[in-house]
């Protein structure tokens, strides 16, 4: 049986096989693998681009204490970029299924229409669930625009789920019972990271705090954002360090929301400021691009 | 009849399921407008369109070889400048030249205009393969779908999934096309896990060679299938399934080679309210239910999987366990749920958005209470609409926002509110749609109604108004619910008072009242819009109205006086005549004035008499005065040199339109003459 560790790297190695460049997670908290600029500032413009890597997702509002065994505050994607989408991407896709072990005439597998889309990114594409056996394994989605940019090349987006796809193939019930390594659960490694941080995010993070932090980081972008026009070297600009201050403004707004600190007014008013700055840096980097 | 096959495929990745038979019926539409405009068929053409998620397929016989050849008139000089004393001038030998002919070729046509030197060009029809070739890659991506994609770059084709690879055989040959970088071939493709990638097929072996490839291409052999695979799993079982001929229709397009499996699920979660229960396992995992003979639910369900069997039982566990993990959350919901009472919850709607404009759902809240004791409900009514959007506070509307509304319902069963209470709480999203039917209860329907009036009136007054195909809030939807509950349920209450004074609201509603009566019943479009004419307001006024003038409408007197309204109506207009009142009896001439209005009094008289409403009878008295009517016009002059008489004579025709044009406007009535 492979481990969960095992997995990871037989799907590394097979997108590596097929010409990505395997990357290692961003060293920010993120909320998705999308957000990571490997993906969200990559797929933007005219480059081709190939790149894989794990992505570590905080949702601070999905933790439960390491107690659910479906439910986790932070949970592994892998993440596949491939721009633009060859037209074999489907049989490449299930290609990996098979990589870590997965006997597709012995499952049932169906592409099931889910389109995505992230207001806060300004981002959306189309595609769908991949479900093996009536469980999601992957999102499969054809980008389509991002930063609010229609994109030049069509990329397609996988994203693995690696927590329940190892607990499929290594038929387990609870996340938790996996095993990572030979002699080490999941649980094992992650259990007091879901308690203590599940703790934190819904009893004791600081409201006041997290509210001033999200206004130091905005303004921080925003500052950048208006240094730009007149920048005189701009090869050099930091477009990059722009883009972290919007993944550390998303993840405040994200433990924000977890602590029940934004009421659903708000939360539009807050999306709606995050997603300025992402759609902001998104053509700054675009013009920095076309610089060559 | 002989002629050329046709097979056109369009293979793609997977299209969704709903948007697939919609998609069949546009490019059967579009290819018969096709031949039409090209000529390549007089009548309907015997065309049959199937697909699979993977492939949408056309196939047409009897096709011609070619067009049809043709001729085309070519108009060259007047024929005075074309022959000087019998010999051709040289704008006639120019027009012989530039056509490559001679002039003896050419001949004189008569136009309106004149005589001109023409040619009859003979045109050669094009070989069908030509034109389809030309036609298909445009017809292809002219297919409608709700929301389409690009992939091969910015500016590229927009099709619903990428394209992957094309079939069009026209006999033997193929039509060759390109559309998004795909060449049109003979080669398809079988199914994802079973078949083989490439297969050369004809049009005689096409559907055979995919069925060995595991594709059933007809969806009704799809259908027959899960049909009987779900009747051997349950033979002999003494379990039922649950009928859902909608999750079906949508298994069937999810599928090329369907198979139904049966699962089971721990009998302790039904513990769970059948709804959750089937919310979970239809909505989120697509299973259909499976019930004891008593139709009550047991612990299994069937799932439909794209494959040929599952002889390790593997997909089986695989479904059995995601289901487990979905129903363990639900439980969980239901549990944390339960720690904190639907009352309990009100304060918390403060903090619930309803509409950004129009404030929070303890707000919306308060606006159904007020409007359901305004319609006139009872204790156990107020107390439901006080209740009914608690539950959106609540894990498990959080989770199945499908299920708002029920989840309350059965909340506030469970918390001990009376039957009248949950019940209505229950039902109050209903109708949600055409199909559904309107709350069961008195109290249910008050406080969907109110519901959906402070929605119109609030997103009204905002000025949130559906246009085209955007309708955001469903407005369309809520006062079609409206109009249903208040015919369908019986409810006299005067709609108009309850809209308030908005002229677009009421519009609005007008519209969806046509809509209801002639697209949902299928009334005639004129006696819709008769009835309408004459105003509206309770709705079980405007249905009595409705159905009295369909008793009278085939009566022989009635169309003629239909006829006859409407010259009224003309005569007053032309008149500017608006006023009723009273008539001098004095000023009316013997003879078929007086005839008239007498007989228009009895008819009168009988009307007050009979008090209740009863419009069939007002319109066949009203049917009875057509002799005198048609005397009146024979003989009187309405607009009598006399002013005094003129100003009387008007009056009585007025009297007489207004008197039953609160009925129907007449003059909307199509009329045979």
């Amino acid at each position: 049986m492979d481990s969960f560790q095992d997995i990871l790297f037989r799907l590394k190695s097979y997108w590596a096989e097929r010409g990505c460049v395997i990357q290692e997670p961003y060293d920010l908290e993120v909320g998705a693998g999308t957000m990571a600029p490997e993906t969200f500032l990559r797929v933007l413009g005219p480059r081709p681009y190939r790149v894989a890597y794990i992505q570590p997702s905080r949702r601070p509002a999905d933790g439960r204490y390491g107690e659910n065994p479906h439910r986790l505050y932070k949970h592994w994607q892998l993440q596949v970029i491939l721009k633009p989408a060859p037209a074999d991407i489907v049989e490449q896709y299930l290609g990996s299924l098979r990589a870590i072990g997965i006997d597709l005439r012995r499952h049932d597998f169906k592409f099931e229409e889910d389109n995505w889309e992230s207001p806060t990114l300004g981002a959306w594409g189309i595609g769908w669930q991949a479900m093996l056996d009536g469980l999601e394994i992957t999102q499969f989605t054809y980008f389509q625009q991002c930063g609010g940019v229609d994109l030049d090349l069509v990329p397609v987006e996988l994203t693995y789920g690696m927590e329940r796809l190892t607990a499929f193939l290594q038929g387990k019930d609870n996340v938790f019972d996996i095993e990572w390594a030979r002699g080490f659960t999941y649980g094992d490694v992650r259990r007091a990271d879901e308690l203590q941080f599940s703790v934190y995010n819904f009893e004791l993070a600081g409201v006041a705090t997290l509210w001033k932090l999200l206004e130091l980081h905005e303004g921080e972008c925003q500052r950048l954002l208006e240094a730009w026009p007149d920048y005189p070297d701009k090869k050099r600009f930091p477009v990059l360090a722009a883009y972290d201050q919007v993944l550390k403004c998303s993840h405040l707004f994200n433990l924000l929301d977890s602590r029940g600190a934004i009421s659903v007014t708000e939360r539009v008013g807050v999306i709606g400021r995050v997603r300025k700055l992402a759609v902001a840096v998104a053509a700054m980097w675009l013009e920095q691009e076309a610089l060559g | 009849m002989s002629g050329l096959d046709l097979l056109l495929e369009i293979g793609t990745e997977e299209i969704p399921h709903w948007m697939i038979p919609p998609a069949l019926r546009d490019l059967e539409r579009l290819f018969q407008e096709l031949l039409q405009a090209s000529r390549l068929a007089s009548g309907a053409v015997p065309i049959r369109v199937d697909a699979t998620p993977r492939r949408l397929v056309l196939r047409a016989s009897s096709l011609p070889e070619r067009q049809p050849d043709s001729e085309e008139l070519l108009t060259g000089p007047p024929r005075t400048a074309a022959f000087k004393v019998g010999q051709p001038t040289q704008a006639a030998l120019g027009f012989a030249r530039k056509l490559g002919i001679e002039v003896s070729a050419l001949e004189i046509q008569s136009t309106p205009k004149g005589d001109y030197l023409c040619y009859r060009k003979q045109v050669a029809g094009r070989a069908t393969r030509d034109i389809l070739a030309d036609a298909l890659p445009e017809l292809i991506l002219k297919i409608y779908f709700p929301k389409t994609m690009y992939w091969t770059g910015k500016g590229g084709p927009r099709f619903v999934r990428p394209i992957r690879w094309l079939v069009a055989l026209l006999g033997d040959e193929v039509v060759p096309f390109e559309v998004a970088g795909v060449q049109s071939a003979r080669t398809t493709c079988g199914h994802r896990v079973l078949g083989t990638p490439a297969i050369e097929v004809s049009i005689d072996d096409y559907q055979e060679k995919l069925r060995e490839n595991y594709v059933l291409l007809a969806a009704e052999e799809r259908r027959r299938k899960i049909q009987q695979g779900v009747d051997a799993l349950l033979a002999g079982t003494g379990l039922r399934l649950k009928p859902d001929p909608g999750l079906i229709e949508t298994l069937v397009h999810l599928t090329e080679y369907p198979t139904p499996v049966l699962g089971s699920f721990d009998a302790e979660f039904l513990a769970l309210p059948e709804e959750v229960l089937v919310t979970v396992m239809r909505h989120h995992q697509k299973y259909l239910s499976v019930t004891d003979s008593e139709g009550r639910l047991t612990p299994n369900f069937i799932a439909v999987m794209n494959m040929d069997g599952d002889p390790e039982g593997l997909v089986r566990q695989g479904n059995e366990g995601v289901l487990r993990a979905r129903l363990h959350d639900a439980r969980f919901f239901w549990t944390v749920d339960q720690r904190k009472k639907l009352e309990e919850r009100l304060a918390d709607l403060a903090h619930v958005t309803y509409q950004a404009k129009l404030g929070t759902y303890r707000g919306k809240t308060d606006r159904m209470v007020a409007l359901v004791r305004e319609l006139g409900g009872s204790e156990h009514a107020v107390r439901a609409a006080l209740l009914a959007k608690c539950d959106l506070t609540t894990e498990m509307v959080k989770e199945f926002t499908e299920l708002q509304g029920v989840i309350g319902g059965l909340y506030a069963r469970a918390q001990g509110e009376p039957e009248a209470v949950w019940r209505a709480i229950h039902d109050h999203y209903r109708p949600e749609s055409m199909e559904d039917a309107i709350p069961s209860s008195l109290e249910g329907r008050l406080v969907s109604l109110a519901d959906k009036l402070d929605a119109l009136k609030g997103c009204f007054a905002q000025g949130l108004i559906p246009s085209g195909s955007r309708d955001p809030f469903a407005l369309r939807r809520a006062a079609q619910g409206v109009v249903r509950i208040l015919v369908e349920g019986k409810l006299a209450l005067p709609l108009k008072k309850f809209l308030g004074p908005d002229a677009a609201l009421a519009e609005f509603f007008e519209d969806r009242l046509r809509y209801y009566y002639r697209d949902v019943r299928g009334l005639r479009y004129d006696e819709v819009n008769a009835v309408l004419a004459a105003g509206w307001d309770d709705l079980t006024d405007l249905e009595s109205r409705l159905v009295a003038l369909q008793q009278v409408r085939p009566t022989e007197n009635f169309e003629p006086l239909a006829v006859s309204f409407k010259r009224i109506k003309n005569i007053l207009r032309q008149a500017e005549f608006t006023r009723r009142g009273t008539v001098d009896p004095a000023l009316l001439e013997p003879g078929p004035e007086q005839e008239l209005y007498g007989r228009f009094h009895a008819v009168r008289a009988l009307r007050v008499f009979r008090g209740a409403r009863d419009y069939a009878c007002d319109l066949e008295d009203m049917a009875s005065l057509r002799p005198q009517v048609d005397q009146y016009f024979d003989k009187v002059l309405v607009n009598a040199p006399d002013a005094r008489l003129r100003q009387n004579r008007l009056t009585m025709l007025a009297n007489l339109l207004g008197e039953f044009s609160a009925i129907a406007d007449f003059s909307e009535i199509v009329t045979t003459e």
